[in-house]
């Protein structure tokens, strides 16, 4: 079927409207999930920071010595901590999420969204914890 | 209580205008009165041209859907009092191209409904003196939600995917393959599976959610095509895994 069938009485001129480039800032729930979707390229960014640090590692103490200068830097600490609140917001809107995805049935009934999004809350938290009782102990 | 209150509603005519224009109408607001009687009572007493779809007045037909105050809704479902003193704004639903007025183009849902075989597919049928496909109450629950759909298009208005990328098989769609991808009885699944795995099947889904915000029967189409992705995720998976087996 044309997109544009030429206007006769026998067929209809049809009214084709165009979404607007900004039509992710008319609402808050758009906005919302427009952030969402560059809250990845954070997540990306912490990839990138975590493999200069591996390398950096991997060079020496002169190499690990010079990346904790330059990520000492404000500029950095500024990035890594907008970086943080998106990841955050990544992690936490994937929670929320993650019962759409799964319909988990135990005893033939439906295992309620609460609890998949609790279980995945719970697991944050464990890796959390094992994670600062790595870091902290020594 | 307003004993009236003003519709400003969508105009299209294409013998006579190139752009939506709006008409301001002052209606009764009965208690009672959904937005659909507003129209109906433009269209009997005040401007008899005004065109719009409806059938049934009670959310079953889905053919009332058109959007009040920027929100698809049905308009059979849509209290007038809800809007306070107005104006309401009625206008066709949006993506979809407009016929006339508050009338839309349906074709491509219509087109991309039957591409993933909303029925029963059955790679041989028993014989008739076997009797019925009998089905317990839990397969029954398994797709009993998206068996509610009402095709009002209401999901394809919110979905901005749809509106940006036109070729998106839509949430409605795949919401009714998963419910006959889910019925105990279906052997259609990976039929199903070859057109909604393609890009503009489920993949073209970012989660934005708002079809399953807007949907009046509680279908879920969000849920529905995130748990496709989770089958076609581990379908894909389980053919570099065992590739020899079938589908």
């Amino acid at each position: 079927m044309s997109d544009h069938p030429a206007h006769t009485p026998y067929h209809p001129r049809w009214l084709r409207r165009r979404m607007s480039t900004y039509w992710w800032l008319r609402r808050w729930r758009h906005l919302t999930f427009i952030s969402r979707e560059v809250s990845s390229v954070f997540v990306a960014w912490f990839v990138v920071y975590f493999l200069l640090l591996v390398r950096a590692v991997q060079n020496g103490s002169a190499a690990y010595a010079a990346f904790l200068a330059w990520a000492a830097h404000p500029l950095v600490v500024g990035v890594n901590l907008v970086a943080l609140a998106f990841v955050t917001f990544h992690a936490v809107t994937w929670f929320n999420l993650a019962p759409k995805a799964m319909a988990v049935r135990l005893g033939g009934k439906r295992v309620p969204g609460v609890l998949i999004a609790g279980s995945n809350y719970a697991a944050w938290v464990v890796a959390s914890a094992g994670v600062a009782w790595i870091l902290l102990r020594g | 209580m307003a004993e009236t209150i003003k519709l400003e509603v969508a105009r299209y005519r294409p013998e006579q205008e190139s752009e939506l224009t709006f008409e301001e109408f002052e209606v009764p607001c009965p208690r009672e009165w959904v937005v659909l009687d507003g129209l109906n009572h433009i269209k009997d007493q005040i401007d008899g041209t005004l065109s719009f779809r409806w059938s049934c007045r009670m959310g079953i037909c889905g053919s009332c859907g058109m959007m009040v105050n920027g929100e698809p809704k049905l308009t059979c479902a849509t209290f007038l009092t809800d809007y306070g003193l107005g104006p309401v704004r009625i206008e066709p639903l949006d993506n979809f191209p407009v016929v006339r007025d508050l009338v839309v183009e349906v074709t491509d849902f219509m087109e991309k409904l039957s591409a993933v075989k909303p029925w029963i597919v059955r790679e041989e049928e028993k014989p008739l003196e076997e009797g019925e496909y009998l089905q317990t109450p839990a397969e029954l629950d398994a797709y009993k939600q998206f068996s509610m759909c009402i095709n009002c298009l209401l999901c394809y208005s919110a979905c901005p995917i749809y509106g940006l990328e036109p070729e998106f098989i839509g949430p409605a769609a795949i919401a009714l393959a998963q419910r006959y991808n889910l019925d105990s009885r279906d052997e259609g699944a990976a039929e199903r599976m070859d057109i909604l795995s393609e890009h503009d099947g489920i993949w073209g889904c970012t989660f934005v959610g708002e079809c399953t915000r807007v949907c009046p029967k509680n279908v879920d189409p969000a849920g529905a095509i995130q748990r496709y992705k989770l089958t076609a995720a581990l379908e894909t998976v389980r053919s570099f895994i065992v590739p020899w087996g079938s589908k």
